[in-house]
């Protein structure tokens, strides 16, 4: 290294070094350059991908399919009935599906039934009065598409069906909630 | 990729923990390095702790400023402990700013400063590639290549992985010169040419790159802008010091034809 130091105070060949530095980089980059076709968005439940597609039944047992709400902001929770930070944000979910439902924002509940029951999904819906719908995830099929890590979870998805944001575990606040809807909602179809 | 790891009720953030460890670790050597050379270490420590201070609280503040109705709304949830209501490149950028703001307050000198903290940036760095192995950040583009990592619905090349080992190399590097006499600064300029030839290398295997015109990856351009401005800056700093050492006006170039 000691040769290195003494290159650069003597400043011989300094220039030539840095040129030819500059040349390689160049060429490297111009190497690498990606199509920009090679970007094209694929299905992953991380922000900047399309958000996987599914359906499921609500508790009315009517199939509800995500990519049918192309257009709309979607939030999709996934949750348990006996799950203590789910149940705290319920509330403020359901406050600002009810400020911005008119707005184009959807609200996907998705009760991660596999590991809770159908009854404890409608009874948890019930007593907190959530007026979006509650899908069942009765085989844990679409809670492994989406990599589930811990409960809650919930991925922003924007009006092109791209995941813009995702927050594990909660409990989620209204601040945190609306902050993460308001530029999606803005942002034209 | 492990973003979580449940440790009874409390689900640890796996990349914000490697975050912390790289930065609290590389603080720790900043200071025995300091000591080593007989350099105070409370003034580094100080501008340590108060750059993450004002990081972070920056970071809050600016994405509260962002979206200040909501948070009017309900003002409690400005101080809420929650990393997904940060704005981190704001935080880095307010983090640097006091930096600068103390070491100039404080009469530090740039270089050698720069030269005790070059630990402190290059096991960030090892923190920062190990983060993003565990969340799944910073990922390859897809590849058949036997080493590849099954990522997001593909096999891809494990550019974190590469990440981490070029900047436990630059560390190595670091490591191995730390105790030489060399200039004031060129201890960090060697890191930071380092990295930035490694970002400028890895880069090419991302997948998830910003693009420009002709599908240039724009983190290549940064990393070779930092590459080529590290190497002018060691030719300056190199050429002050020869000068100092013989004088102040003989161009050592001069000296040594």
């Amino acid at each position: 290294m000691h040769k290195l130091e003494r290159a650069v105070q003597s400043g011989r060949h300094w220039g030539l070094f840095v040129g030819a530095v500059a040349i390689i980089g160049l060429v490297w980059i111009w190497m690498s350059a990606m199509p920009v076709a090679g970007n094209a968005l694929t299905e992953s439940p991380r922000p900047d991908f399309l958000a996987p597609d599914f359906t499921l039944v609500n508790l009315e047992g009517e199939p509800v399919t995500l990519s049918d709400l192309r257009g709309q902001v979607v939030m999709v929770n996934l949750w348990a009935s006996w799950c203590p930070p789910c149940r705290a944000e319920m509330p403020a979910i359901e406050a600002i599906y009810q400020a911005n439902k008119d707005k184009g924002l959807e609200v996907l509940a998705v009760n991660t039934t596999y590991q809770d029951s159908p009854n404890g999904a409608a009874q948890f819906a019930s007593e907190y009065n959530l007026t979006f719908p509650i899908l069942l995830d009765l085989d844990g099929a679409v809670s492994k598409r989406y990599q589930l890590r811990a409960l809650p979870t919930t991925f922003f998805i924007d009006k092109q069906g791209v995941i813009s944001a995702v927050v594990p575990g909660g409990p989620m606040s209204e601040s945190l909630i609306q902050s993460k809807i308001a530029d999606l909602l803005a942002e034209e179809f | 990729m492990f973003p979580l790891f449940q440790i009874g009720p409390l689900a640890l953030r796996v990349p914000g923990f490697f975050l912390i460890v790289g930065l609290m670790a590389g603080i720790t050597l900043t200071e025995s390095e300091a000591k080593r050379e007989g350099v105070d270490p409370n003034p580094l420590n100080n501008l340590a702790l108060l750059s993450m201070l004002a990081g972070l609280v920056g970071a809050r503040l600016v994405y509260v400023i962002r979206y200040l109705d909501t948070f009017l709304a309900n003002p409690l949830t400005m101080f809420s402990i929650n990393p997904n209501t940060l704005d981190v490149r704001a935080g880095i950028l307010i983090a640097l700013i006091t930096a600068v703001a103390y070491g100039v307050w404080n009469k530090l000198p740039l270089r050698p400063t720069l030269d005790l903290f070059t630990p402190t940036f290059a096991l960030s760095a090892i923190g920062l590639g190990l983060s993003t192995l565990a969340s799944g950040n910073a990922y390859g583009s897809p590849t058949d290549l036997p080493w590849a990592i099954y990522l997001w619905d593909a096999n891809r090349h494990p550019t974190q992985i590469y990440y981490t080992l070029w900047a436990l190399f630059a560390f190595v590097v670091w490591w191995s010169i730390r105790k030489g006499d060399y200039f004031a600064g060129f201890r960090f300029l060697v890191w930071l040419t380092l990295t930035a030839a490694g970002a400028l290398f890895i880069d090419a295997f991302r997948g998830d790159s910003v693009l420009l015109a002709g599908g240039v990856r724009q983190e290549q351009i940064i990393a070779l802008a930092v590459m080529l401005f590290g190497l002018w800056l060691m030719r300056q700093w190199g050429r002050v010091d020869g000068n100092a050492d013989t004088g102040g006006d003989v161009d050592v170039e001069a000296v040594a034809a």
